[in-house]
Order: C-alpha cells, then sequence, then structure tokens
C-alpha cells in the first residue's frame, strides 16, 4: 500500500508514545544509572565500568545465558516442527473447527504461576498423574533431585504451554490459502508431500517468522513457570536469565551487577529482534514488490 | 528523581543520545534521506545506519571493557571513527 | 514422557503411510476417508496431552486433601466442593480475582483507545521516524519485566501510584500497547485506502470517519485485539506482584497463601487455579470464529 507522507500523523502516534514511554525509558534509564554505580542504602558511589568487567567475566551469568540459548533453541526446535503439524491437522470449518481452536488456545490462557503449579502438581512422585505413572513404570522420577528430568519436565511443559501459539498462527496462515490451489495441484497429481512443500510451506513463512521472534522473546523471558515448579533447581540446572538477575537484583540486592548484566541481556535481545525485524519487513516489501510487479 | 541516582556521565550520554535523535530529525526535515545500499547487506536510510552504528559500537565497548584491558576512550574514538564510516558508506 | 512417546507414534504411523501414498498418486476416496481418520487420531492424541494437566488440576480441586494425599486415584472417590466454597466466600480470596479483573480491564481500556489512533497513523502515513519507532515499540514486548523490577517499584512509589490498580494497568501498558498497535496495524492494512477517500470526499472530517466507517470496519480486529489485551495481562503475575501489597494484590500473589509450614494446600491451590483458568475460556469463545487471524497479528 502507498502510504501518505504526513507528519501530522505524529499526533496520532503521541498519546501511545508518551504512556509507553513512561513505562520503558524512565526505568531503563534507571537502570543505566545503576549500572555506574555502587549503590548501598541512600549513599551511591561511581564506579565505572567495573560492574560490566566483572559480569561479563562471571561464570555464573555465562553458564545461566549458555543455559538459556539451550532451552530457547530446544523449544523452537519442537514447537515449530509440532505447531505446523498440528495446524496441518486441525478441521477446517464446522463446529469441530471452532471447538478444537478453543480447546488449543486453552493452555496460553492459563496464569504463568498457574502453569507452573498444575505442573507442579501434574508431576509430583505422589499425586501427580505423570509423575506417579512414570514411578510405576520403573523409572525413579524426581525434578528435585534429578537435574534430567528436571529439564525434560520444563521443555514439556514448555511445549505444552507455547506449540498453541506456533499452531494457531500456522492454522491461519494456512486459511489464507485459496482453494484454488489446492485443486490445481490436484489436477498435477502432486503427492501431499509436494502440496505441502510448494504450497503450504511458502504461504507459512510469513507467520512463522512472526512465530519463531514471539515464542523466542517469550523464551527469554521465561521466569514464573521454572520459578514454581523447581525453583531453579536442582542446583541451578533449570535457573535461566530472568530468574538469575531477579535473584541478583531483588534478593541479594546486587543492584550495579544485576544492572549491567540486564544492560547485556538487553543488548542482546535487541540485535536479535533487529535481525528479525529486518527481515519481516523485506518479506513484506518483496511481497508487495510481486503483487505490483505482476499487475 | 532522586531515586533514579544520576551520574554526571550517564547524563551526559543521555543528553547527547537524545540531541543526536533532534539533530537526525532536523537534518531528515531539511533534506530527506534517500534509501540506499552500501557495504551492509540490506539497504538502509540514514536512520537505520545510525541505529546499527550505536547498537554495534554498544558491543564493541562491551568486548573492550570485558576482555580486554584498553582504555574506554580508545574504544569510543575507535567507535566514532566506525560510525562516521557507517555513516558515509554503509 | 508423554510428548516423546507422542512424537514416536505420530512418526512411526506417519511414515509407512506417507511413502505408500507417494507411491499412489491417485486420489481415491476409501484412501481419503482413511487419511481423515488418522488425522483425527493423531490430532486427539495432541488434544489429550493439552488437557491432561488441566483435567488433573480440577481432578484435584474436587478432592479433600486428606484424599489427595492418601489414594492416589484418577477421579474423586468423594466429590468435594468444598475448596471452591471456601474461595468464592471468603472476601481475601476472591477479592484476588476482583483486583486483576479490574487492572486488566483498566489496561485494556487503555490499550485500545491509544493504539487505535496510533495504528491508523502507522497503516497509512509515512512519517520522520515511523520505521525507528515502530522497531522501538516491538523491542518493548520484548523488554524482559525481571530486568525492570526495581526502578519500576521506586517509580511507581514516587508517583504515589504503589498499591493501585491503575499502577498495574500502566505497567501492562509496557507490552500491552506495542502488541495492540503492530495487531490493529495488520488489521487495519487491510482496510483499502479508497475507503478512506471516498469518506473524505463524501465531506467526513477524521474524528467522524474514523469512528463512524473505519472502526466498524475493523471490528473483528478490535475484538481479538482485545482478546490478546486481556490474555497477555492477565497471565503476567511478575509486575503485578511487585507494584502491589494489599489493596489491589491479584489472584496470583494470594495463592501462594496455599503452601505454609504446614505443608500445601493442593486442594485449594487446585480450585484457584482452575478458576484463573475460566475467565479465559469466557473471553476466547467470543473471538473464536477471528482469533487464528489475531494470532497471525492480521497479517494472512
Amino acid at each position: 500500500m502507498n502510504k501518505v507522507e504526513n507528519n501530522k500523523a505524529w499526533f496520532l502516534v503521541l498519546p501511545m508514545l508518551l504512556l509507553v514511554a513512561f513505562s520503558a525509558i524512565i526505568p531503563l534509564m534507571t537502570v543505566v544509572n545503576y549500572s555506574v554505580q555502587d549503590i548501598l542504602g541512600r549513599s551511591a558511589f561511581f564506579v565505572g565500568s567495573e560492574w560490566f568487567v566483572q559480569t561479563l567475566n562471571d561464570s555464573r551469568l555465562q553458564s545461566a545465558l549458555m543455559r538459556q540459548f539451550a532451552f530457547s533453541f530446544t523449544i523452537l526446535a519442537i514447537q515449530v516442527p509440532l505447531g505446523i503439524a498440528i495446524a496441518l491437522l486441525m478441521p477446517k470449518k464446522g463446529w469441530q473447527a471452532s471447538a478444537v481452536l478453543i480447546l488449543i488456545t486453552l493452555p496460553l490462557l492459563v496464569p504463568w504461576n498457574v502453569v507452573g503449579s498444575m505442573w507442579q502438581i501434574f508431576t509430583r512422585g505422589d499425586i501427580g498423574l505423570m509423575g506417579y505413572g512414570i514411578r510405576q513404570l520403573g523409572y525413579p522420577y524426581n525434578i528435585t533431585r534429578n537435574a534430567s528430568d528436571a529439564w525434560i519436565t520444563i521443555i514439556i511443559m514448555d511445549v505444552w504451554h507455547w506449540t498453541p501459539l506456533i499452531a494457531l498462527l500456522c492454522y491461519s496462515g494456512l486459511r489464507a490459502i485459496p482453494e484454488a490451489y489446492y485443486q490445481a495441484a490436484q489436477i498435477d497429481r502432486a503427492s501431499k508431500w509436494a502440496v505441502f512443500r510448494y504450497i503450504q510451506l511458502p504461504k507459512l513463512t510469513n507467520v512463522l517468522v512472526i512465530g519463531v521472534l514471539l515464542r523466542f522473546m517469550h523464551s527469554f523471558m521465561i521466569y514464573a513457570e521454572p520459578f514454581v515448579l523447581t525453583g531453579g533447581g536442582p542446583g541451578s540446572s533449570t535457573t535461566f536469565l530472568s530468574q538469575t538477575l531477579a535473584t541478583m537484583a531483588i534478593g541479594q540486592q546486587d543492584l550495579g551487577p544485576s544492572a549491567a548484566f540486564s544492560i547485556i541481556y538487553f543488548l542482546i535481545i535487541l540485535a536479535v529482534s533487529y535481525v528479525f525485524y529486518v527481515t519481516i519487513m523485506n518479506m513484506q516489501k518483496d511481497k508487495a514488490d510481486n503483487i505490483s510487479g505482476g499487475a | 528523581m532522586q531515586w533514579m541516582v544520576w551520574t554526571l556521565p550517564t547524563a551526559i550520554f543521555f543528553s547527547s543520545i537524545a540531541s543526536i535523535l533532534a539533530g537526525m530529525t532536523v537534518w531528515q526535515v531539511i533534506s530527506p534521506t534517500v534509501e540506499r545500499k552500501g557495504f551492509l547487506p540490506i539497504a538502509t536510510t540514514r536512520g537505520d545506519r545510525l541505529f546499527i552504528g550505536l547498537l554495534s559500537s554498544a558491543y564493541i565497548h562491551l568486548g573492550v571493557v570485558g576482555f580486554t584491558d584498553l582504555s574506554l576512550w580508545l574504544a569510543l574514538g575507535f567507535c566514532v571513527l566506525w560510525m562516521a564510516i557507517l555513516m558515509r558508506w554503509g | 514422557m508423554s510428548q516423546s512417546t507422542m512424537t514416536n507414534t505420530q512418526a512411526q504411523s506417519a511414515s509407512p503411510e506417507k511413502t505408500a501414498e507417494e507411491g499412489l498418486t491417485r486420489a481415491v476416496s476409501r484412501q481419503k476417508g482413511e487419511s481423515v481418520g488418522r488425522n483425527r487420531f493423531l490430532l486427539s492424541i495432541y488434544l489429550v496431552f493439552t488437557l491432561l494437566p488441566i483435567y488433573w488440576l480440577i481432578n484435584m480441586s474436587l478432592k479433600s486433601n486428606r484424599e489427595i494425599l492418601s489414594v492416589f486415584s484418577l477421579w474423586p472417590q468423594a466429590l468435594t466442593f468444598d475448596s471452591y466454597i471456601k474461595i468464592l466466600t471468603d472476601p481475601s480470596w476472591y477479592m484476588g480475582y476482583v483486583n486483576s479483573l479490574t487492572y486488566v480491564a483498566m489496561n485494556m481500556t487503555i490499550s485500545i483507545l491509544v493504539a487505535l489512533p496510533a495504528a491508523y497513523a502507522f497503516s497509512r502515513f509515512k512519517f520522520i521516524g515511523d520505521k525507528h519507532l515502530f522497531f522501538w515499540l516491538l523491542t518493548n514486548l520484548m523488554a524482559p519485566p525481571a530486568v525492570f523490577l526495581l526502578p519500576y517499584f521506586q517509580l511507581y512509589y514516587t508517583v504515589g501510584l504503589f498499591d493501585t490498580h491503575i499502577a498495574v494497568a500502566l505497567a501492562h501498558c509496557l507490552f500491552n500497547i506495542p502488541l495492540a498497535v503492530w495487531i490493529l496495524e495488520g488489521f487495519m492494512s487491510s482496510v483499502p485506502k479508497e475507503v478512506d477517500e471516498t469518506a473524505y470526499i463524501d465531506g467526513y472530517s477524521f474524528p467522524a470517519f474514523f469512528i463512524k466507517i473505519f472502526i466498524p470496519m475493523i471490528r473483528s480486529g478490535i475484538g481479538v485485539t482485545l482478546f490478546f489485551l486481556f490474555m497477555f495481562s492477565w497471565v503476567e503475575l511478575l509486575l503485578a506482584r511487585t507494584l502491589t501489597a494489599t489493596n489491589a494484590q491479584p489472584i496470583g500473589a494470594i495463592m501462594t497463601r496455599t503452601s505454609t509450614a504446614s505443608g500445601v494446600d493442593w486442594s485449594t491451590l487446585a480450585a484457584a487455579g482452575v478458576l484463573t483458568i475460566v475467565p479465559g475460556i469466557l473471553v476466547v469463545y467470543f473471538v473464536r470464529n477471528h482469533i487464528a487471524k489475531g494470532f497471525a497479528l492480521g497479517r494472512t
């Protein structure tokens, strides 16, 4: 769509800008201020880049960061294919479509701490269906003792919680494919795989980029669910970035180092999302060019 | 404002960011930017190059602070140079 | 565990059939019926996986604590609604739901009111810094609340809003306004620009056009946006808990009361959890036909 050049549009944006800036910029500036000072109660000393040196070389934070990346890539590797598969399986019309849609959306509507509690109840060895069931099969399943049990459980929980997002995105992408495409494929006797590869997947890339972006961001923010389920343990095997930060800032009152680390964290997120953003924008531009070129 | 624990260096930092933004706006009004392709892999406008420059400068600073003993002023000087190259040929 | 077995069965049942299908490219109706059956089967496995933890929560909420801890059973042996009755009659419990719903409603109102004009600006006009502003908005969607907890607390304390509903509503604007702008912009961009031009030729002023013509045209988009605003404000707890003490405490914070030194009150915890899902189900029912498009941010 050709947009009109008009700087008066700023007036339409202004109220939104002020509200978001109030919540975003003032705290961000404060975090930057914290990061260069040693704050003890009411007094603060300027320490320059000391906290940055310390946090960049802190092995605890480095391992939390590594764990975070491992977690984010694992869940993306499971959720994206699974989400696509579910979207392909979902009924396309009728009351079944609505019913399945509502059922699949359910996990997204559960408050994040309740997700943690729900899975805590579900996976406990004494009262939980999953924990009790696995123990009956003979495996001594225990998420408070065994780090790999805790890891796998958190990944299953996240798959349960967030695969619906990818599935619904893909479902809406699939519904936007005109019926004529499928008819043409049927005339050409295209195999199911060919239909998926050359008709459905190209249509999905657009929504998938959004899905991967949203999932990546949210997986970086994960806090309440593992906090309630495992408390970050056993040891620190399931302590992800947000929890590490929250413990530093509130638990130990290490304002300076946690602020310095917040800024590093923020810069990582900023760089990754800029790459995604540029990709999305270029894809939209290509699409627009194709349409105008075709017409 | 007391609780925000302002210091002179951070105040200078934020005011320079603010004045760069203001300056870019004025520049844009006087002579609007044209999107072009430089040595960066994507076509960029002036504002895009500024953003990429600032973000990469932040990373350069972090690298220097965290993993070398070089002076921060050296990093700053290098970043100014890098920004100039990026704005002109990026 | 259930996850891995599920993907295994999926892979096993899919691969031989898939090769068979690739050999037989002719679409025979009998075969089609079989594949529909197989699809239904695989989908229902996933639905069971989705519903099982929720079922277990409901199961727990209908048992007494003694039963929970003494016998393991797949359904309540002695059905009891005591936990629900306790929550719905004790003000210190049910006020948590009222508080949560209050700030969610406030947040939805504020967000949609400021996001509508902003999304219109992004979808129709070019202005200085538009792309960068939009990107900045998106970065707020990604800002992890854990990073900002302390400054938030101090900010709202300083302006005297600590422990009020409006504080939480304003704080949730941080991610909800950008989300609303993003979704609404998608929906608005699919309305042809000729609509605007025709209305202006017909003599509508901008506000009149916007309210009388444009907003009704993107009704479904607004509905879906409201659903998302509800969802993200309702599920967030970290900020809500940090910015409140007693007057505006969200239900999520009150739920922590169930774990005491003498053990966890599983039944009440489960019942409170079940009750937090109910509003979501009511809301999703209203937007069920448009929700898929909303998830794609109006961009399919």
